[in-house]
């Protein structure tokens, strides 16, 4: 009997449907701690037009390998965040991990969790992917106890390759390889 | 596998670079020089140009396409092959690996070669080997450029297994895939219908480690 | 003001069309392909390689070609990546493609004029590069121009059924203006 690898317990995977996700996605956006937090590029709400946009040219650049769930509450069915691997290297097995809760009511229930928990799933028993990497900043430490805890291990510390807020931060490279989530989940 | 410590605070120029504590040097890899070169072949570019003329060369000789492809044979323009080559590059999705085969002694093109769907989570590939030249055949040019598919499949996309197809009218192919490890998997039973008669596809398959056993 | 362009032993020049020949012929040495491509080696196609250096420019990449200063022969290039103004930061990647210009300092040298380039043109705060774990020669070179090791992402280079991993290091503004000013 084959896994169940969209439902979860408090969550589920979706597709992106750019009528549905657009609004809220956008508003995400409007909110700079969001988008520092997740994004290198330089924090900018975006309207749903431009949200729909971006998303195009994110399947674009996939050619075919386009590996994008959008995270929605099982209880109310609303879009709370997204989970995305992507720059797949099919021939190294290597590919990155992108995700996000949209909003800051909705961290510090278990979504992310759940959400890492199917991510590395899909991506180990699904994709067979041999490693995942992960990109965060120094000053994010939600987001390295959250990897950490998840069985991931900071492999690179690129120093001061970020700027914001008037001073440079380091980058964090993590990665976790699919025997060590194997032997933690079999 | 590098050792499992977590990298969280950076290490100082570290004088010593190794992974598993083991340390090698470039020439300890093997095939790493001649991954394209093979003993009476090279794998070369694909070029939708070239490709039109050779398809119109070859497929004066109607057995050639009949070998090679289930489609009905034609004589082909140089000129609308090119075009339909061209196109064809242009849909060719990112795990696809079209390449032409040289006779290295004189630069002569002398067949096309392909490994196809690469990247997958399943990790095997199409592979497609045909040599053009009828006076060519038979004299192992085939064989020594589906080695070459099949190491870059092995030792550079690390695929898993790879699989072909072809026909039962063949045999001579099908000789020499067995001479070469591929496994005899399956027959889709009179499925092609030529010449009046009835034939089988024949599937086959060959896994890495025979592969890489047949190769030590 | 210094030549921004002109080393020791090399030139930096403008990456050409005209050269997609020469290019070419360089990934026919797999070694050096394999070293360099992170997407599995083909040969180049002369025409498609020169049609693609036709397009337009990316504006976050700058390209450059390695030419030796004796007899201006063309033996590489060397290329800033991603270029992001708002941090501060870009890729750098280098090949010396002419087999006998390897080892002898050539490539040194251009990746000095390259970071000059970085800092004092573009005025970058960091240049990172990643580098297979196995390619010993280049990341001594690295180290000698100020690349800082700052890690490896395990098991990232698989080929010829080795999982090798991949070596990021990195140079900072004020790293690189002492080394320069020494």
């Amino acid at each position: 009997m084959l896994q169940q690898l969209f439902e979860g317990e408090k969550i589920r995977f979706a597709a992106f449907d750019a009528e549905k996700d657009a609004e809220v996605f956008s508003k995400w956006t409007h909110d700079p701690e969001f988008l520092r937090l997740t994004e290198y590029e330089a924090a900018r709400p975006l309207a749903p037009f431009h949200i729909k946009k971006k998303f195009e040219e994110m399947e674009k650049d996939a050619h075919g390998d386009f590996y994008y769930f959008v995270i929605r509450t099982k209880e109310d069915d609303r879009a709370i965040g997204f989970a995305h691997i992507r720059w797949i290297e099919w021939n190294h097995g290597n590919a990155r991990l992108n995700m996000g809760i949209g909003s800051l009511d909705d961290r510090g229930k278990g979504f992310g969790s759940e959400t890492m928990q199917m991510i590395l799933r899909y991506a180990f028993e699904e994709l067979n992917l041999y490693r995942l990497s992960a990109d965060t900043f120094e000053y994010n430490e939600g987001a390295q106890k959250f990897l950490l805890k998840h069985g991931w291990q900071c492999e690179v510390r690129r120093r001061e390759a970020v700027y914001r807020d008037g001073r440079y931060w380091d980058g964090l490279a993590f990665g976790i390889l699919a025997e060590e989530w194997q032997a933690a989940n079999r | 596998m590098a050792s499992r410590e977590s990298l969280i605070a950076y290490r100082v120029s570290q004088r010593v670079i190794s992974t598993s504590d083991r340390r090698y040097a470039i020439s300890d890899m093997p095939t790493m020089n001649n991954l394209f070169t093979g003993k009476l072949t090279r794998l070369v570019a694909f070029d939708p140009e070239k490709m039109g003329e050779l398809a119109a060369k070859w497929s004066r000789d109607s057995e050639f396409y009949q070998l090679f492809d289930s489609d009905p044979t034609l004589p082909r323009n140089a000129k609308r092959a090119q075009e339909h080559f061209r196109e064809r590059a242009e849909k060719d999705r990112a795990g696809d690996f079209p390449f032409l085969v040289q006779a290295p002694q004189d630069e002569r093109l002398i067949g096309e070669g392909a490994l196809m769907h690469a990247f997958s989570p399943h990790h095997n590939a199409w592979v497609a080997i045909g040599i053009g030249e009828r006076e060519l055949w038979g004299k192992g040019y085939g064989s020594d450029a589906l080695n070459l598919l099949l190491r870059f499949a092995f030792q550079e996309l690390n695929l898993h297994r790879v699989n072909l197809g072809t026909f039962e009218y063949n045999p001579r192919a099908i000789r020499a895939y067995e001479k070469i490890g591929f496994v005899h998997e399956g027959r889709v039973r009179r499925s092609m219908r030529r010449d009046g008669k009835r034939w089988d596809n024949v599937y086959m398959g060959i896994l890495r480690e025979e592969w890489e056993n047949a190769n030590r | 003001m210094n030549n921004l362009f002109t080393g020791t032993l090399v030139r930096l020049v403008a990456q050409d069309p005209e050269n997609a020949a020469t290019i070419a012929s360089w990934a026919k040495d797999t070694v050096y392909a394999r070293l360099l491509a992170v997407e599995p080696v083909t040969p180049l196609n002369p025409k498609a390689l020169r049609e693609r250096m036709e397009r337009p420019h990316n504006e976050t990449f700058f390209r450059f070609g390695v030419r030796t200063l004796a007899d201006d022969k063309l033996i590489g290039f060397v290329i800033l990546m991603h270029v992001n103004h708002t941090h501060g930061d870009a890729f750098v990647g280098i090949g010396m493609g002419d087999a006998d210009y390897r080892g002898k300092g050539y490539g040194t040298d251009a990746m000095n004029l390259v970071l000059r380039y970085a800092f004092q043109e573009l005025n970058l705060h960091r240049v990172s590069l990643d580098a297979v774990v196995t390619n010993a020669r280049a990341i001594r070179s690295y180290e000698k121009c100020g690349f800082v090791h700052e890690g490896q992402t395990r098991g990232t280079e698989f080929r010829n059924g080795v999982h090798d991993n991949l070596v990021t290091m990195g140079i900072l503004r004020g790293e690189w203006e002492k080394l320069a000013n020494r």
